[in-house]
């Protein structure tokens, strides 16, 4: 039986990879899957704890956060499609129309 | 064994592909590399006896919202992307923020697994996997029993999501 801490350091690691994607990539789109990454490393906690107590409720929670995820990638898809009509970029740092 | 075998094989897959999908410079090599991570996580819950999650994950994430992404990439002009710098400036500085979370974090988590504190929550023994299941079936009754209301709450976040996005994509707002 694999320990539930190697679970929670695969989940940091995956935590951790999509922060510093958020916060360094340019591209818009991939700093949207790096938020799915962080969406799937939050399930892998969840999953491995409702293995770890037998209970499904973790599972459940690892639904509304995969339907959350959803969701949020139609909507900020759409955002970035109709930014991407007016002003021709998807690159964050050039993003600064309510700057001023 | 073959348990062991199975974690560690995806989740070295899914570290690596994470890793990937940060770092390449086209947007497509990364859109791949994510439905290799969200593959492999789909295996970690297939591991851990979560056989609903397992098949909601594949056929939601890697065939509903991977598509969506890859839509999105067509649409968008790549060429352009490819001969521009991929990172902003605060690169380091976000880099350095973000390991030292993480080794603040697992240093937490190593020390409540194998530390001093032996009374942990992850020190006790896993429950029985027959607990969980049969685990369609158990999911079905907490999430239409217990969980009735988050469920249809969630229904109306896809609603407003889905009338959200067909505004946002229109020609003439």
């Amino acid at each position: 039986m694999i320990p539930v801490s190697h679970y929670l350091f695969l989940s940091l690691a995956l935590f951790i990879i999509g922060i510093v994607g958020v916060l360094t990539r340019r591209n818009v789109i991939i700093i949207l899957m790096s938020v799915e990454l962080i969406l799937n490393a939050v399930n892998i906690n969840l999953v491995a704890f409702s293995r770890l107590f037998g209970s499904v409720d973790g599972q459940i929670f690892a639904l509304f956060i995969i339907t959350d995820a959803a969701a949020e990638a139609a909507v900020g898809l759409g955002i970035i499609i109709a930014f991407f009509r007016n002003r021709e970029t998807v690159l964050a740092d050039e993003m600064d129309m309510l700057k001023w | 064994m073959l348990d062991k075998a199975l974690f560690y094989f995806f989740g070295s897959l899914a570290i690596v592909s994470a890793i990937l999908v940060v770092t390449r410079r086209s947007a497509v090599h990364s859109a791949i590399f994510l439905i290799t991570a969200l593959l492999a996580t789909a295996g970690i819950f297939l591991q851990l006896h979560a056989e609903f999650l397992f098949i909601v994950q594949i056929i939601l994430y890697a065939g509903g919202i991977m598509v969506l992404f890859v839509f999105v990439i067509m649409l968008v002009n790549l060429d352009v992307m490819l001969h521009q710098v991929r990172f902003t400036r605060q690169k380091w500085v976000a880099l350095v923020l973000a390991v030292s979370l993480g080794s603040f974090a697992a240093f937490w988590i190593y020390r409540s697994g194998h530390g001093v504190a032996l009374k942990s929550v992850l020190n006790i023994p896993a429950a029985p996997t027959t607990r969980l299941e049969p685990n369609t079936e158990m999911i079905s009754q907490g999430l239409f029993h217990d969980y009735i209301l988050p469920f249809e709450l969630a229904s109306i976040l896809l609603l407003v999501a889905m009338i959200g996005a067909v505004v946002m994509a229109k020609k003439k707002v």
